[in-house]
């Protein structure tokens, strides 16, 4: 930890778990998403559901939807906020079996349909891990710049990607790969890539991955500030 | 980063410590000292911000927490005088503050924000320090709290309120140390009797609020690192080494049932008021 993993960070109260990393887990769906949704429905797991509402997680997840950061003194007003910019949002209680504590299943929806499931879990500190999108298995902290990359699986893509990346000179900090296979041999396999880099991303790297063959969609996490 | 309170002081051997904190820091994060110390500074104002931003009328959403700050400040003939009297209904403003959904700085969690803005505003205003100075000693709290991070722990839910308002004390009872002129080894040993006096300390939330006890153990972090400092200013150590202490509240803090680390599940909070409180909601 450096010492302003210690001192700091500014936020709103009153919970690094249940308030602060409860932001950035709205806040990061709403970028895997692409935009603000429209509608959203929240399931909250184990102790997000009993300590949560009193350390006002339903409000932070929400203020995290409309890109609010975690140190927002209008994280209270965020149910306001949300009725005045037109996002209706739901909240159900979810036993999510093995879930770890403080886990949340957010379904993003965007106004033309556009569809997000978005698994995190707060760890405290305000820091997060985002689990699963669309029910695949993913595994990171969107703490540093973080590229997502939805693609129809094909051979060499991996490669394909990676050296897209060094010739821009990306510094690669990690790199995963995670396949979902899907009922319909026919189809083929879905993945997600998972790259994170210690340096912003550059669009024009961004543009270069989308031409990729089987690249369906690049999500770009840039890192917050503070 | 440094890992042990040893290794820290030998840093600050022939320069102060606040400047070795700064130094490694830089290196860590490979970040130049004029951004860091910036950083900083803005860390101070959010906490002097968080004192001024508390609204005696707010309640937290659960009602547990709010106006005390305001209450404990109207008290006349206060028993501990008008420095106590202010370090005590500073820590109360910001801790009902942040449970009332207000911005504070986690220093170092947000469940033991009260403490070091509780000690040091005060002393800011008592002794004229310049904001430079406050800042400087705010990386004082930071390297010794990165210690206690390394070594233990500053989080309740892993080591109890020992590991969160204790750190925080621990690291309070450094930066007084420094604000007054102390050595390197009157901060360590300001710091280890803040830790010493709360070892075992639980982390027992009534409903899993960080509300109560948790504001008015910012009070007791707060009230511990002033005379854990005087003790040390006057030579006194607790015969224990720094690291050693560190070392030895970790333990505790494994020790320590799941009850007793935050779930609400243990100490006040399976009181019978507690479990009433905790049902009502």
């Amino acid at each position: 930890m450096n010492i302003f993993d210690i001192m700091g960070p500014v936020m709103v109260g009153p919970s690094s778990v249940h308030t602060a990393g409860a932001v950035r887990m709205g806040l990061v769906g709403r970028k895997l998403l692409g935009f603000q949704p429209a509608r959203a429905n929240i399931a909250l797991h184990s102790s997000f559901a009993a300590a949560g509402a009193g350390h006002g997680a339903d409000k932070a997840i929400v203020a995290g939807l409309l890109a609010m950061k975690p140190d927002d003194p209008d994280i209270p007003r965020s149910f306001q906020l949300a009725e005045e910019s037109r996002l209706s949002v739901q909240f159900q209680n979810a036993d999510l079996q093995d879930a770890p504590p403080n886990t949340v299943v957010m379904t993003l929806i965007g106004e033309r349909g556009r569809i997000v499931v978005v698994t995190a879990t707060s760890i405290g500190d305000g820091r997060i891990w985002i689990n699963s999108i669309d029910g695949m298995h993913v595994s990171f902290t969107a703490d540093i710049p973080t590229l997502v990359i939805r693609l129809e699986d094909r051979p060499g893509i991996v490669s394909a990607a990676s050296s897209c990346l060094v010739q821009h000179g990306v510094n690669i900090e990690g790199f995963q790969h995670y396949r979902h296979r899907r009922n319909d041999l026919a189809q083929g396999d879905i993945s997600v890539m998972v790259i994170e880099s210690l340096q912003p991303i550059e669009q024009q790297v961004m543009d270069d991955l989308m031409l990729l063959p089987g690249v369906v969609r690049n999500i770009y996490l840039d890192q917050e500030e503070g | 980063m440094f890992g042990s309170v040893r290794a820290l002081l030998s840093a600050a051997a022939d320069k102060p410590l606040w400047q070795a904190v700064l130094e490694e820091d830089c290196h860590d994060r490979d970040a130049a000292s004029g951004a860091s110390m910036t950083r900083m500074a803005q860390l101070w104002q959010a906490m002097k911000q968080s004192v001024l931003d508390y609204d005696p009328a707010h309640r937290s959403p659960s009602g547990l927490s709010g106006g005390q700050g305001a209450q404990m400040e109207a008290l006349s003939n206060s028993l501990c005088g008008p420095f106590l009297q202010e370090v005590m209904s500073t820590a109360l403003k910001v801790g009902e503050h942040s449970a009332c959904m207000g911005r504070i700085v986690a220093a170092p969690t947000a469940g033991a924000c009260g403490v070091l803005p509780a000690v040091l505003i005060p002393l800011q205003r008592q002794d004229q320090l310049s904001d430079e100075d406050m800042v400087k000693h705010l990386y004082v709290a930071a390297g010794f709290g990165q210690v206690i991070a390394a070594r233990a722990s500053i989080s309740g839910a892993e080591g109890g309120c020992q590991a969160e308002v204790g750190s925080a004390s621990g690291m309070a009872a450094a930066a007084l140390a420094a604000a007054r002129g102390g050595t390197p080894k009157q901060m360590a040993a300001a710091c280890a009797m803040a830790l010493q006096n709360v070892m075992g300390l639980v982390c027992d939330p009534v409903a899993g609020l960080v509300e109560a006890p948790c504001v008015k153990r910012n009070v007791m972090g707060a009230v511990n690192a002033l005379s854990c400092t005087d003790m040390a200013l006057a030579g006194l150590d607790g015969g224990i080494p720094c690291d050693e202490v560190i070392d030895a509240m970790g333990t505790v803090g494994r020790a320590l049932p799941s009850s007793l680390r935050g779930t609400g599940g243990g100490g006040l909070a399976a009181t019978p008021t507690g479990q009433r409180i905790a049902n009502s909601r």
